[in-house]
């Protein structure tokens, strides 16, 4: 192991408090006794409990959870088929324009997008709720997708698709039982960050819903106006705790995946 | 019973298997294959040779349909197959890089092209335990792509690509990847198979050794043109051009000026001091231009002077020893060099000749080969 020079311990300690202090204070005050926020009365999980009872918060919670699967689903598959279409599909009329355009949702401000939803679903009449965010986040989610799943397809060797068609495979079967599952890992990527897009998703939703659907963090954000309670502290730490639980398993279970593979490759090469 | 010799492209009653007919394949403006007109027969072990660009990678893939012709047809067994989809022709590709399907195991990417077919289960498993046998893999069906080493892949390949019993298989590099002495063996290998299975092979290779050892015929190829069809003795010891000599094997080029001396016999003005004397069956006029090509080992070299065709003075200028070759570099007064290789017949002798000894070099008037361009 190496040592760290004290210039490296002063600036990791530096940079991790920067990013983690504002969330160890608002996990620690969740566990605060007192209804104020700024004051420390001691240890007690009764905000947790309260939470659970709180009816509507767990509606939010519900609406969030399914705008985020339906949103991240449709995008996921919308982004996919574009990507293929970008990488694959040679030379057509207006790739590059399209290409630029599918980008171009990234660095578009939310308001902008939020703002010109609005108008659409005005202009063409829509009942304002649910389907409009599924539909907003759909939008904009799947230009992410669309790039996590290209950059997989460039670097994707294109004679095993090519041995798939030689072998008698249908383009549609030759993307189904090779390209898809080689990419999966990408795909499903794309749907993690579409979905974690969608939870965290404040402006636009702002934007598009209706007086009948709120998601979590418009609640959160409502609350937040008429004061912090140690109900919301106590709600973020779950999403906190949450998040950090899905990083962790899928950081360990790829780290663990590739070291087998490593070993299962040295082993074969062994026994030539 | 002698036994025939396997030769259809001399037989004008056989039909060939391949024809590429004025064959020109254009990217942009770019000419990959030019003009090109080429009969290839069923069972044959047919080499396309040539260095990297010079167009053998795009008429393997115009044969396995991943490329069409921008002019010119190619028939395979007498249907023009332009225009038909890769999954739709009865011809199979070895990839350079294997193109082993990475998620499935060596048992599934064997089987994934009878399973397109529609075949029972039963006959799939049958024909890929035929295939595993062959190539002699039943111990790692159940392995993934990773866990095999790349001298069992390229045998995955190969069984992959056989398994829908082509009329045609394409082997494109297939043994680029593996070291020299597994490289050796392969080569035996597929040419057992290739005569096991009775299937046409077509092989692209830069490697004009692999190529000479597996194939009963090899095309040379150069900027998008064959420049030389012919088995490998022929395009060994009966090169068409400087270029195909030069590209196969090691070779001497004296470039001068012919003058008829008898018949079928010229006398090559190479400014080498004497004329050489060289047979030809091809004429040449007086005066014409020309190049003797001769190969290094049919060169001797000697101390005094010897009793030959043609015979000159000079001097030992290196020496690279191979093992089981040495061949002299010969300089001569008028500062050419020619390369004169001998075998090492023996263990332990001593070296004839070192570095800057007087030597002669000869050879007879039959070992060269006369050329016009």
């Amino acid at each position: 192991m190496n040592r760290l020079s004290p210039f490296n311990v002063v600036s990791l300690t530096l940079g991790f408090a920067f990013l983690y202090l504002p969330m160890l204070i608002l996990v620690i005050y969740s566990f605060n006794k007192s209804k104020l926020v700024t004051v420390w009365a001691g240890f007690s999980t009764k905000w947790y409990g309260e939470l659970l009872q709180n009816e509507a918060f767990l509606d939010a919670a519900w609406v969030t959870l399914k705008v985020a699967v339906v949103s991240s689903t449709f995008a996921t598959i919308l982004g996919t088929m574009a990507a293929y279409t970008l990488v694959r599909g040679g030379r057509f009329f207006g790739r590059t324009l399209f290409s630029g355009m599918i980008y171009a949702p990234l660095v578009m401000p939310e308001v902008i997008t939020g703002l010109s939803l609005l108008l659409l679903f005005i202009g063409i009449g829509m009942d304002r709720g649910v389907v409009t965010i599924v539909l907003a986040h759909t939008t904009f989610s799947m230009c992410f997708v669309s790039v996590v799943v290209s950059s997989r397809l460039m670097s994707f060797d294109r004679s095993l698709e090519e041995a798939a068609l030689d072998l008698g495979a249908t383009p549609f079967t030759a993307f189904r039982l090779i390209t898809l599952p080689i990419i999966a890992p990408a795909v499903v990527a794309g749907w993690l960050l579409a979905f974690t897009l969608s939870l965290d998703d404040l402006v636009i939703a702002q934007f598009v819903s209706g007086p009948a659907a709120t998601t979590l963090p418009m609640k959160i954000w409502s609350s937040v106006r008429l004061g912090v309670s140690p109900e919301i502290n106590a709600l973020s730490s779950i999403l906190i705790a949450l998040v950090s639980i899905g990083v962790i398993t899928a950081s360990l279970a790829s780290k663990r995946h590739s070291l087998r593979i490593k070993r299962e490759e040295l082993a074969a090469a062994r026994t030539t | 019973m002698a036994e025939t010799v396997f030769a259809p492209w001399d037989d004008p009653n056989e039909t060939p298997l391949i024809t590429f007919q004025n064959v020109t394949k254009r990217f942009g403006d770019f000419v990959a294959i030019d003009d090109l007109t080429l009969d290839i027969f069923e069972r044959e072990f047919f080499a396309l040779l040539g260095p990297s660009g010079c167009g053998k990678t795009t008429m393997m893939r115009m044969l396995a349909g991943f490329e069409n012709p921008t002019e010119g047809a190619i028939s395979l067994a007498g249907k023009d197959i332009a225009g038909v989809p890769p999954n739709k022709r009865a011809v199979n590709m070895m990839f350079q890089s294997y193109a082993l399907f990475p998620h499935l195991t060596v048992w599934d990417n064997i089987a994934f092209g009878l399973k397109r077919d529609n075949l029972s289960k039963d006959a799939v498993a049958t024909r890929v335990e035929e295939m595993l046998k062959l190539t002699r893999l039943q111990k790692f069906a159940r392995r993934k792509p990773h866990q095999i080493s790349g001298g069992q892949r390229q045998r995955v390949a190969l069984a992959r690509s056989l398994a829908k019993a082509p009329k045609l298989l394409l082997l494109d590099e297939p043994l680029g990847a593996l070291d020299k002495k597994l490289r050796q063996d392969t080569q035996f290998e597929l040419m057992d198979i290739q005569e096991k299975t009775g299937t046409t092979f077509v092989i692209v290779t830069h490697d004009q050794e692999e190529a000479m050892t597996v194939a009963s015929r090899v095309a040379v190829m150069d900027e998008g043109r064959i420049i030389q069809v012919a088995t490998p003795e022929r395009i060994y010891e009966g090169p068409n051009s400087v270029y195909v000599a030069d590209f196969i094997g090691d070779v001497n080029i004296l470039s001068g000026t012919a003058k008829p001396f008898g018949r079928e016999m010229y006398q090559v003005d190479w400014g080498g001091g004497t004329l050489a004397t060289a047979a030809s069956a091809k004429p040449f006029s007086d005066g014409q231009s020309c190049h003797l090509a001769i190969r290094p080992e049919k060169i001797s070299i000697t101390a005094d002077r010897p009793e030959a065709d043609n015979a000159v003075q000079g001097k030992v200028l290196d020496i690279a020893y191979l093992g089981n070759l040495s061949t002299y570099y010969v300089e001569l007064p008028t500062g050419q060099t020619i390369k004169a290789q001998t075998a090492n017949t023996r263990r332990i002798s001593r070296r004839t000749f070192t570095w800057e000894d007087p030597v002669w070099v000869s050879w007879t008037a039959t070992a060269g080969v006369l050329l016009d361009s």
